[in-house]
């Protein structure tokens, strides 16, 4: 499909996924407006920002109708990210339990409240 | 003859896996697009590193730090006429004002694949102009925090990497937002003059593909950075 002449889709498929994305982002403030924690708010969170971060990647960029080999250049190395999130995660975590195990920093201290 | 013709065009162009070996494997140009697409596709992968690196390194120092991390949903809090506090409202509005846009960007392709000039010219028009919006709401909110004593090397609620991460990413955004608005605003120019009558459209595409990543961006950011 995707050829020298352009991609060119029907109108109705970008309104319909415009007024999804509307939803998504709703839902994710809701997430926060109604203060959910802990678990929950990262497994929504998370599933609410991979749903409109595919949907602008698949549609609005054109990835879902290009050809493999593009597609794969998009996004196979971004792939490798995974890793680095991975280590460094594990890095932060061994850096954070040094300072409060060396430093007597508190790990369970609350941050203070903002006043308007 | 028909026959074959069709026959062999279905065969140097199969979809999916075999199109990809294929595409890799042959001697001739891998990737079927115009090359200013494919360059803006190598731009953005590059840039997908670029700012990877700046959310990554934002993980580390919020695992990292032992210090409490301020609470995004009361710093980003904006009261209207005396109201309490809404949580996050100025961020929610941004983050609609920039989905609005990337659909007015996604109208205008369309639009100029089908040579409607006037139409494409206002949806990117329109595309700048909310672009422009968000940027300067982002200023408000810069100002807002300089206001509350938020700096790159502390502020007065928790963790100081709060405002270096604060600055550093949400500013390179909208670096990236200011550049776009300036892009949209001189493409639409030249599709107004009619400069590519001849040569076709894909510079509508290939714009709107850089504002699509901005707004996709911004769905990480919105996600990390002032959600979790």
């Amino acid at each position: 499909m995707a050829s020298a002449s352009g991609q060119q889709h029907p109108l109705g498929i970008y309104l319909k996924i415009w007024i999804l994305l509307f939803v998504l982002s709703i839902f994710s403030y809701m997430v926060d407006y109604f203060d959910v924690q802990g678990p929950m708010r990262w497994t929504l969170v998370l599933v609410f920002m991979t749903l409109k971060a595919g949907f602008i990647l698949a549609i609005f960029m054109h990835v879902m109708w290009e050809r493999m080999a593009l597609a794969m250049t998009i996004l196979g190395p971004p792939s490798i990210l995974l890793l680095l999130i991975f280590f460094m995660a594990i890095e932060g975590n061994y850096t954070e339990s040094a300072r409060v195990q060396y430093f007597g920093q508190d790990a369970n201290a609350t941050p203070l409240h903002v006043s308007h | 003859m028909s026959q074959t013709s069709t026959i062999d065009t279905q065969d140097s162009n199969p979809e999916g896996l075999t199109g990809f070996v294929k595409d890799w494997s042959a001697d001739k140009q891998t990737y079927n697009v115009p090359w200013g697409k494919a360059m803006m596709w190598i731009f953005l992968v590059s840039d997908t590193f670029i700012f990877s690196c700046f959310l990554v390194g934002y993980m580390t120092v919020r695992i990292s730090t032992a210090e409490p991390w301020p609470l995004a949903t009361e710093v980003f809090a904006l009261s209207f006429f005396g109201s309490e506090p809404i949580p996050l409202i100025l961020i929610a509005i941004m983050t609609f004002v920039l989905i609005t846009s990337s659909g007015t960007m996604a109208l205008a392709v369309n639009y100029g694949y089908r040579r409607d000039r006037q139409k494409t010219v206002w949806l990117m028009v329109a595309t700048a102009a909310l672009g422009a919006t968000f940027v300067g709401m982002q200023v408000f909110e810069w100002s807002k925090l300089i206001g509350y004593g938020v700096r790159p090397w502390g502020n007065p609620w928790g963790a100081p990497q709060f405002g270096s991460v604060f600055y550093m990413v949400t500013g390179f955004h909208g670096l990236h937002v200011s550049a776009g608005v300036i892009y949209l605003l001189v493409v639409a120019r030249k599709v107004w003059r009619g400069d590519y009558e001849k040569k076709g459209y894909e510079i509508v595409e290939i714009t709107g593909l850089y504002w699509h990543f901005v707004d996709l961006v911004w769905v990480f950011i919105f996600a990390f950075f002032y959600l979790l």
